[in-house]
């Protein structure tokens, strides 16, 4: 996995609550058996026209954001299906890190198995990024991850919260697997004990 | 000891290792796997040169892409959905997992084969790709969606990295009216909670009215739990889960089953547990409810209005306007005026039995109003055929129903059966997201029932109005 450690760039509006998973990337491109080429489908249906024109209204169709490496968004971003195109998608667009007040749990966990970086902040802090994002090209908006700073264009400084085992794969691009798969005495031993006490499962 | 919920006991019985910070390592007895969110994870262990770990464990059925017409085992005439269904099949038998392809009439929606053949039992935990996952809480198992990531790390290591997450108590009180049911219930908390009112929860629903439902009406509550936000919803198994789970295919027999047994009737929440969050509503304060928007909390019961976007506050303004434009719905509207062109009865949520029987009992000799579409999509071929026998089909057909086979069909929309721009449907499913069912498409989310009152007349319709 791509490591997250500092990231500098240009932070895309979309103060809607609620963006739901089928908005991010609707369903006839989770017919793909490969976990590439998502980023032109992202947002599908909000970004393009029926005749695959694109909406000139829309934010990311938009010549200040089209380079967007961060989305400010409203709350509960990234509710409904567990779909990891859903972060396939974000990632290939070029988003690392997602800002709002709150994320749906599935989502939230997908995006950290992808190098992205959700946070969730206070809504008065969130608006705070919210209000760069809608100055465009004009604000670079900082995220150090390992100091869990967001530093906006005026130079104000915000801290966020993460979990620290979070944190670490991140920065470090560990792979969860490989670090389960230290761990497999303790899974060996659990089966064994299992099969004793719920041998029917 | 200290007292405990029904879930720090469904996660102490299956934590493999704990780190210092309270990251788990918790094992999974079930793991479901779909087409879609399946074959990049099966690719992953393919390139790493890694095994599924417990492959007696895991369960492979494709259900969201198919199409439910006939045929289907010969040729899936969509290449994108019969490679991914190929792929399945593919990964199934390599693997060597448990599979039941689209030929077997154990096929079906993945969360409802999993309980019919005796998978999912209480007090397990359970994961698939696949955020309806929920459903199968209603046996008191631990069920909850996971992301393709995490579907291979199941695959690889039969276990997940968690965090615990808090609990919450929903209660109904009493009982509930006539023309009432377990979807009602669903979506009357989620219009009580949000859509995000459930993050970093799992709940438990309880309460007379929860207890009185059938093992189908429970996977019906707790399917919903994550459009309330919730990880996972829980419901304490009793006799009534018991009885449904004796027999199944795969479920304990003789004197493992009456160990089971004994264990299962240990898994309740202590009297004094405690509880991070309680919502109680009252089963007598339930009505029929069709959501009007865009978001599952947009929930009204159906005798109400289409609401103005000033009722709300904040973001959710906004959203309003959107979801009014969206639907085509002008704020003050009664809900029974809104006319519908579609109906669909089925999906993971209401694609049971008891969901069938209850819409066939209204429709028993009516007809869907003309020029409806209307289709009854079964949750799984055994459904299917039960319904066969009881005679459902044939009221289905006679009042104009299309009579499909087994799959996810327009709950998604994947598979051929869409729905056009400005179409209006009735819907049993869980999610009525913008193009949900097909783009451009209108959704109205309400009970079986419900959906085969509007089929008659052509609107949304009070059931109770056809009930007397
Ligand atoms: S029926 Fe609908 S909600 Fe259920 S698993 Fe299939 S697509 Fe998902």
């Amino acid at each position: 996995m791509t490591p997250f450690t500092t990231l500098s760039g240009i932070a895309a509006p979309m103060p809607l609550v609620n963006i739901d998973t089928d908005m991010i990337i609707p369903k006839q491109y989770l017919k793909t058996i490969l976990r590439t080429g998502l980023g032109v489908a992202l947002f599908d249906e909000m970004r393009y026209n029926p005749d695959g024109t694109e909406k000139p209204d829309f934010v990311l169709n938009q010549p200040q954001y089209r380079q967007a490496s961060i989305l400010v968004a409203g709350e509960n971003f990234g509710c409904g299906s567990s779909r990891e195109h859903a972060p396939w998608a974000i990632a290939d667009f070029g988003i690392r890190c997602v800002i709002s007040t709150s994320f749906a749990d599935i989502f939230y966990n997908n995006c950290f198995k992808n190098g992205i970086l959700p946070i969730a902040l206070p809504e008065a802090e969130r608006d705070l990024c919210m209000k760069d994002a809608e100055k465009g090209a004009n604000a670079r908006i900082e995220v150090d991850l390992a100091a869990q700073t967001i530093t906006l264009s005026d130079g104000q400084v915000i801290t966020f919260d993460i979990d620290p085992f979070r944190k670490h794969c991140l920065l470090n691009g560990l792979d969860d697997i490989g670090l389960t798969m230290e761990k497999a005495a303790s899974i060996d031993a659990y089966e064994d004990a299992a099969a004793q006490s719920r041998p029917w499962v | 000891m200290s007292p405990k919920t029904l879930y720090d006991k469904i996660w102490d019985a299956h934590v493999a290792h704990e780190a210092d910070d309270g990251t788990c390592l918790l094992y999974i007895d079930r793991h479901l796997v779909h087409e879609v969110t399946s074959p990049q994870a099966f690719e992953g262990l393919r390139m790493t040169g890694r095994k599924v770990r417990a492959p007696e464990r895991t369960i492979a059925v494709p259900d969201h892409n198919v199409p439910t017409t006939a045929g289907r085992d010969i040729h899936i005439d969509n290449e994108e959905s019969r490679i991914q269904v190929e792929a399945l099949d593919r990964n199934a038998r390599e693997f060597g997992v448990h599979y039941y392809p689209v030929s077997d009439i154990r096929q079906g929606i993945v969360h409802i084969v999993g309980p019919e053949q005796g998978w999912t039992l209480p007090g397990m935990t359970v994961v698939c790709g696949d955020s309806h996952t929920a459903t199968h809480g209603a046996f008191g198992a631990l069920a909850h969606g996971i992301g393709t990531s995490e579907v291979e790390h199941v695959l690889a290591t039969q276990t997940l990295i968690q965090k615990k997450s808090k609990n919450m108590k929903v209660e109904i009180t009493g009982s509930l009216r006539p023309g009432v049911t377990a979807k009602d219930i669903t979506l009357s908390v989620i219009g009580a909670t949000g859509t995000a009112g459930g993050t970093g929860y799992v709940i438990e629903y309880c309460g007379q009215a929860i207890r009185e439902l059938s093992m189908e009406g429970r996977m019906t509550v707790c399917n919903m739990a994550i459009e309330g936000g919730a990880r996972a919803g829980l419901i304490a198994p009793d006799e009534v889960t018991f009885a449904y789970c004796q027999g199944r295919p795969h479920a304990p027999k003789g004197a493992a089953w009456e160990a089971a047994v004994a264990w299962w009737k240990t898994l309740y929440s202590d009297a004094d547990a405690h509880w991070d969050r309680v919502l109680t509503l009252r089963g007598e304060d339930i009505a029929p409810v069709v959501t009007w928007g865009t978001s599952p909390e947009d929930v009204l019961p159906i005798t109400g209005t289409v609401p103005a976007p000033e009722a709300f506050t904040g973001g959710k303004v906004e959203a309003a306007k959107r979801a009014l434009d969206y639907m085509g719905l002008t704020p003050g509207m009664k809900l029974s005026d809104i006319a519908i062109d579609t109906v669909f009865i089925g999906s993971c949520t209401n694609g049971r039995i008891e969901d069938l029987r209850a819409a066939a009992a209204i429709l028993k000799g009516r007809k869907v109003k003309e020029g409806m579409r209307a289709m009854v999509v079964p949750g799984s071929g055994l459904v299917r055929a039960q319904a066969e026998e009881e005679g459902l089909a044939e009221i289905f057909i006679d009042a104009g129903f299309e009579w499909r086979l087994a799959g996810c069909s327009m709950c998604l929309a994947m598979n051929p059966d869409q729905l056009q721009p400005g179409e209006r449907c009735a819907a049993t499913s869980n999610r009525n997201f913008e193009g949900r069912q097909g783009r451009g498409g209108r959704t109205h989310l309400m009970s079986p029932a419900m959906a085969a009152a509007a089929a008659v007349t052509g609107h949304l319709t009070d059931v109770r109005e056809m009930m007397q």
